[in-house]
């Protein structure tokens, strides 16, 4: 039972496929790049059968593997899954062998260093949803600046210095925060267990009765790290500077699964270990989340260079994550879960997007553009297409998990009132204007700078990148059930941890 | 043919996507109008054979509802792609299958020779297609999909000719400004929806309006949903103070602004609150709002429509004022004299939209009425098919307009008050008059565009439309002319009474319980009303002829004298720059100035680069201290180890 290999194999893919693709000539360029997509893929295949082999009827830790680590302080490898952390290990999968296959032609220096980092990049992601002891967690947390970092600081743009040093300080201020957390936290544990311990299934009986004061330090710590790789309002200036210098593959992978790790540490550290803080914090985090929203959609709203709009436009959707995290009902929960799952997907696709056409005028400012429409049509659709997304039209992805966050957080009964969501919901104003106004003024119009003539619409590769990421827009759009199935039991285990406070108040 | 209804919806999707994936690769614009308009053809058929089964059916098994399959199950949320085939969906889908087959038909000819016309003819489908959800949706979730879907075409269309110029912005700009105002709408109808949620604990039609009849809920949390609701159809269907967008919407295609912008999409408002009725009808105050906006929108478009010289503009004008008629009939609980009035107005606006594109493709994109005169003997049945319409609209017996209109009108009196009625009435004077203004100066008197021939370039030669356009237009005159004869008044059918008011009776009677009217007119009241409004819209039409056939220097006299009030209609009010002025400058204006440059780069980044400076300063301070001159590192531990000494020694 606890000794499922499936879950290392994973981890082990890319991580043993990095380290073999060091030992190829540097010259063998597209040996590289296919190699690199092969061990990707290899990994998303693996991480299909783990969906197979995954059963949503129960809500606890599946495929789970313990080895002994550090004995003295009782610290092991030990990993496993849940259905929330099942989506996330897809989502990852799924998009590195895209980013990889989008960055064919846009990476042509050290393609070797770049596709081996790319892929220490997925197993420190991978390693972040699977760790189920706090020690393990932690270093993959850590580790995975690392590739991070100098994806940015090699292949970005002009200030990418800048903004990979402050991406990596940023995130390190608030992951040694949360480092003295896990350590306070063992350390208090080893009264009632008897021993040192980082294990977290262990901590869910602890963490509860942790009395309030500590309780509320040590929820700050956890949160304080999450919240700035969310980003939440105001711990978010890191992102535009590390979204518009990263190269379109850091970019989409930052996006697309990075930020998903801020939100995905609220919901299996915070809510669950420190139930009777996340309540007592709920308010306060759902205002700065309700702030990001709106403030980040207005930000997007003025910006000229089109990355830069799509980076704050995560700030503004990320707020959404957050809000529903902390609404803390099955609704608001669940709807958070498939939302980072539809944000992975929708922002992914739009930074594509600006890479393709990046590409090919090596510009970003949107007043550079316009009558698009007439020179690229395909690309044009695709850009509406994951616009729409964004936006949260119906029928698309997007709208599931802004509805399932709004409609939980207006019955909260943790937040009680209906404020909350009456300002969430203006983002759904701000979030046409702002896209609807980038796309007018890329695609519509006339064709007034003569450069733009004559470029070439996107080509089969860009074709193969971009479809898959519809097919789920669509699929997750009008058949979530697919998705939300797998994360609904261990949803309403998270909620079981809130209920137990809650009843416990009452009394 | 009930159990087939999923097909209206599954055919224009696959039009849509056969068009949308193959029209640029199929070139042939005879195939790609065969498909696009095949499909909303045969989805009219089978939504009229399924009336006509519906008709046979005892009158408590006329509802079916077809279940598809799962959207949506969290929690208590469970909603299905499921559709209810009733009396009220199934008189909305006759209208916007047989209206938007009749004007894909149409479309075919006006469209001819554009470089895009299959995109055309895909977004039209993917139209219907939404538009299908939203009127047969048994849940208010998939209703707000085609909600949204209607919206989104509505935006593709608006801006299909995206690269040329509107008015004094672009067309893009007008689709834009359709899609955020209506989003202004539609986040007050989520709102509604959550509270409909929390409240009934569901989301479809039939539990949530069950549960509104039997629960005891308080008038207050009626009213909450019933206002949010309304604030979503205010949006759509182009109210006081959301209409702004209906008339810079005439950027698009005339078919468009005849299929989405009058016939359908903006009456999806109306139809959704008669859906609702029950949730209304438990909120009187908000019922009030509902007729006091309708009844304002009415009065304050028409007289906007009095001055405006584009031919489109004041149908669209007149569109918003037509609206405002079918609130006020909601408003005051006649709901099913509004939904006739969607139907006849759906007939008669659309036919006046077709016969303004016909002008307008015959006068080669010309749109200025002035620039018209004297068409009647170049495009014949143009002219008069345009003036059954014109007297549809104006009221005039036995046409369609005149029912609807004096049914609302008669509602409005004996449960509303009389200065409902009153508005009303007036409205219907203003209507009659600047509807014949329009059709006078386009079709009688002088033709005025040929003494322009020696300035404005190329010469016009009128032309009468293809058959595939004239078609169209007669049978849209069939309909406007006759359409009112299934709602006869009572006062004229006798004993059994208003047959479009019977058939969807069953509809509205748990909202019609809740409002209780009581109270005894007399027919004679009834009668007596009924002549003063047509006797009204016979002056106003004789006057409109006589000035501006016989004396159009009265006009502009008129216009002279009262030059400030002339000056206000013709600018609109100014409400897009009293808008632009007081809401949407302020906020681009805010966050690029303030949020942007001052809060996020100013304030919270700099404080974070402060940081990061800060430690660097200190660094370099402390760094002085490693000189790296070895004396000093002697002397500095030599301290140190005299101090610990100290220390050591004084703590014993």
């Amino acid at each position: 039972m606890e000794n499922n290999y499936l879950i290392s194999y994973l981890l082990l893919i890319p991580l043993a496929g990095g380290v073999l693709l060091l030992f190829i000539n540097k010259e063998k360029e597209n040996l590289i790049r296919y190699s690199g997509l092969v061990i990707s893929l290899a990994a998303f295949v693996l991480s299909l059968i783990i969906y197979f082999r995954f059963d949503p009827d129960n809500g606890g830790f599946q495929l789970t593997q313990r080895i002994s680590w550090i004995e003295n302080l009782n610290i092991s490898y030990y990993v496993g899954i849940d259905g929330m952390s099942l989506l996330l290990v897809l989502l990852t999968t799924f998009i590195t062998p895209l980013t990889l296959l989008s960055s064919w032609k846009s990476i042509e220096s050290k393609v070797k260093e770049f596709t081996f980092f790319m892929l220490m990049l997925e197993v420190g992601m991978l390693g972040v949803f699977v760790s189920l002891d706090l020690f393990l967690f932690y270093i993959f947390w850590e580790a995975m600046l690392i590739p991070m970092y100098f994806i940015i600081g090699i292949w970005g743009g002009m200030q990418r210095i800048y903004a990979s040093i402050k991406f990596f300080i940023y995130t390190m201020f608030g992951s040694l925060l949360m480092l003295v957390a896990i350590i306070w936290l063992a350390v208090y544990a080893s009264t009632p267990l008897g021993y040192f311990s980082t294990d977290l299934v262990e901590l869910y009986s602890i963490g509860p009765d942790v009395p309030g004061t500590i309780q509320a330090w040590m929820f700050a710590a956890f949160a304080f790290s999450f919240a700035i790789k969310v980003p939440l309002f105001p711990f978010h200036t890191w992102l535009p500077d590390a979204h518009v210098e990263a190269p379109t593959a850091g970019s989409v992978i930052l996006a697309g699964v990075l930020l998903k790790m801020g939100t995905y540490g609220l919901i299996r550290f915070c809510l669950p270990l420190f139930p009777q803080a996340s309540i007592d914090f709920a308010p306060a985090i759902s205002v700065l989340a309700i702030i990001g929203i709106i403030y980040g959609a207005l930000v997007a709203m003025v910006q000229t260079d089109m990355k830069k709009l799509v980076a704050y436009s995560s700030v503004s959707h990320l707020g959404f994550v957050v809000l529903g995290i902390f609404a803390m009902n099955e609704e608001s929960i669940q709807g958070a879960i498939i939302q980072m799952v539809n944000h992975g997907l929708s922002t992914g696709a739009l930074f594509l997007l600006v890479g393709i056409i990046y590409e090919r005028t090596h510009t970003r400012e949107i007043a550079e553009y316009g009558g698009l429409a007439k020179i690229v049509p395909v690309y044009c659709v695709a850009l509406m297409i994951a616009s729409l997304s964004s936006i949260g039209l119906p029928g698309l992805n997007g709208f599931i998990g802004e509805f399932l966050i709004l409609t939980g957080s207006f019955k909260s009964a943790v937040l009680d009132s209906w404020w909350y969501t009456v300002f969430a919901a203006t983002g759904v104003i701000f979030a046409a204007v702002y896209l609807l106004w980038m796309y007018q003024r890329v695609v519509f119009g006339e064709v007034t700078n003569p450069k733009m003539n004559g470029l070439k619409d996107m080509d089969s590769r860009e074709h193969i990148v971009l479809l898959p990421i519809f097919v789920f827009i669509v699929w997750i759009g009008i058949y979530p059930g697919t998705f939300l199935k797998v994360s609904e039991k261990s949803t309403q285990k998270v909620i079981e941890y809130i209920h137990t406070i809650q009843k416990a108040e009452f009394k | 043919m009930i159990d087939l209804m999923y097909l209206t919806i599954i055919l224009p999707l696959t039009g849509f996507l056969i068009n949308g994936l193959f029209g640029s690769r199929i070139k042939n614009e005879a195939v790609i109008g065969t498909i696009g308009s095949g499909v909303i053809g045969i989805s009219f058929i089978i939504s009229l054979l399924a009336l006509f089964e519906t008709l046979s059916l005892p009158e408590e098994q006329r509802q079916t509802i077809i279940n598809l399959f799962t959207w949506l199950n969290v929690a208590g949320i469970n909603v299905s792609f499921g559709y209810q085939i009733d009396q009220l969906s199934l008189v909305m889908a006759l209208i916007v299958t047989g209206v938007g087959f009749i004007i894909h038909v149409y479309s075919i000819g006006y469209m001819h020779g554009d470089k895009s016309f299959w995109r055309f003819f895909s977004y039209m489908n993917l139209f219907i297609f939404a538009m299908m959800n939203l009127i047969l949706a048994d849940n208010f979730l998939l209703l707000f999909l085609g909600w949204e879907g209607v919206g989104l075409c509505s935006y593709l269309l608006i801006g299909f000719w995206y690269d040329r110029k509107f008015e004094k912005s672009t067309t893009s700009d007008a689709a834009k400004k359709a899609f955020v105002v209506n989003r202004i709408g539609d986040f007050g109808f989520l709102l509604g929806m959550f509270l409909i949620y929390l409240t009934f604990d569901s989301l479809n039609f039939s539990e949530v309006f069950l549960k509104a009849n039997i629960f005891n809920i308080p008038e207050g949390t009626f009213d909450l949903i019933a206002l949010f609701l309304f604030i979503g159809a205010v949006g759509k269907s182009a109210q006081i103070p959301l209409y702004v967008w209906l008339p810079d919407a005439m950027a698009g295609p005339t078919p468009v602004s005849a299929l989405i912008h009058a016939a359908t999409m903006v009456t999806a408002g109306v139809y959704m609150v008669a859906r609702c009725s029950v949730l209304f009808a438990s909120a009187p105050v908000i019922l009030l709002v509902v007729a006091i906006i309708g009844a304002l929108t009415a009065i304050f478009a028409a007289t906007i429509g009095f001055v405006q010289n584009d031919i489109k503009k004041v149908l669209a004008y007149s569109t918003v004022s037509q609206l405002g008629y079918m609130f006020l009939a909601l408003g005051v609980g006649a709901f099913s004299a509004g939904i006739f009035h969607v139907m006849t107005h759906a007939f008669f606006k659309a036919l006046l939209f077709l016969g303004a594109g016909s002008v307008i493709h015959a006068m080669h994109e010309e749109q200025d009425i002035q620039n018209y005169g004297g068409l009647k003997k170049y495009m014949p049945q143009t002219y008069i098919t345009f003036l059954i319409a014109a007297f549809a609209i104006s009221g005039i017996p036995p046409l369609s307009g005149f029912f609807s209109k004096d049914e609302i009108l008669w509602y409005s009196y004996i449960h509303g008050n009389f200065a409902f009625w009153l508005i009303g009435a007036l409205t219907a004077l203003l209507t009659a008059f600047y509807m014949f203004r329009l059709f006078i100066l386009t079709f009688e008197g002088n033709p005025r565009f040929l003494r322009r021939d020696s300035s404005a370039g190329h010469d016009k030669h009128p032309h009468e439309s293809p058959k595939v356009m004239t078609i169209p237009l007669i049978i849209l005159a069939v309909l406007s002319a006759i359409g009112g004869f299934i709602g006869i008044p009572e006062v004229f059918s006798g004993d059994h009474g208003n047959q479009f008011h019977n058939w969807l009776a069953p509809i509205f009677k748990d909202a019609d319980k809740k409002l209780n009217f009581f109270g005894m007119h007399s027919h004679f009241e009834e009668i007596l009303l009924m002549s003063i409004s047509v006797a009204g819209a016979v002056i106003s039409i004789l006057l409109a002829r006589h000035i501006y056939l016989n004396h159009p220097d009265i006009a502009e006299k008129t216009a002279k004298r009262f030059k400030g009030f002339y000056n206000l209609l013709w600018n609109k009010y100014f409400v897009d720059e009293i808008y632009d002025a007081a809401i949407v400058n302020p906020i681009v204006k805010g966050s690029d100035k303030v949020l942007w440059k001052i809060s996020d780069n100013r304030i919270i980044d700099g404080l974070v680069n402060a940081t990061g400076r800060l430690v660097e300063a200190a660094a370099l301070q402390m760094r002085k201290i490693q000189t790296g001159v070895a004396q000093l590192y002697a002397i500095v531990m030599m301290l140190g180890i005299v101090i610990a000494l100290f220390w050591i020694i004084l703590s014993l």
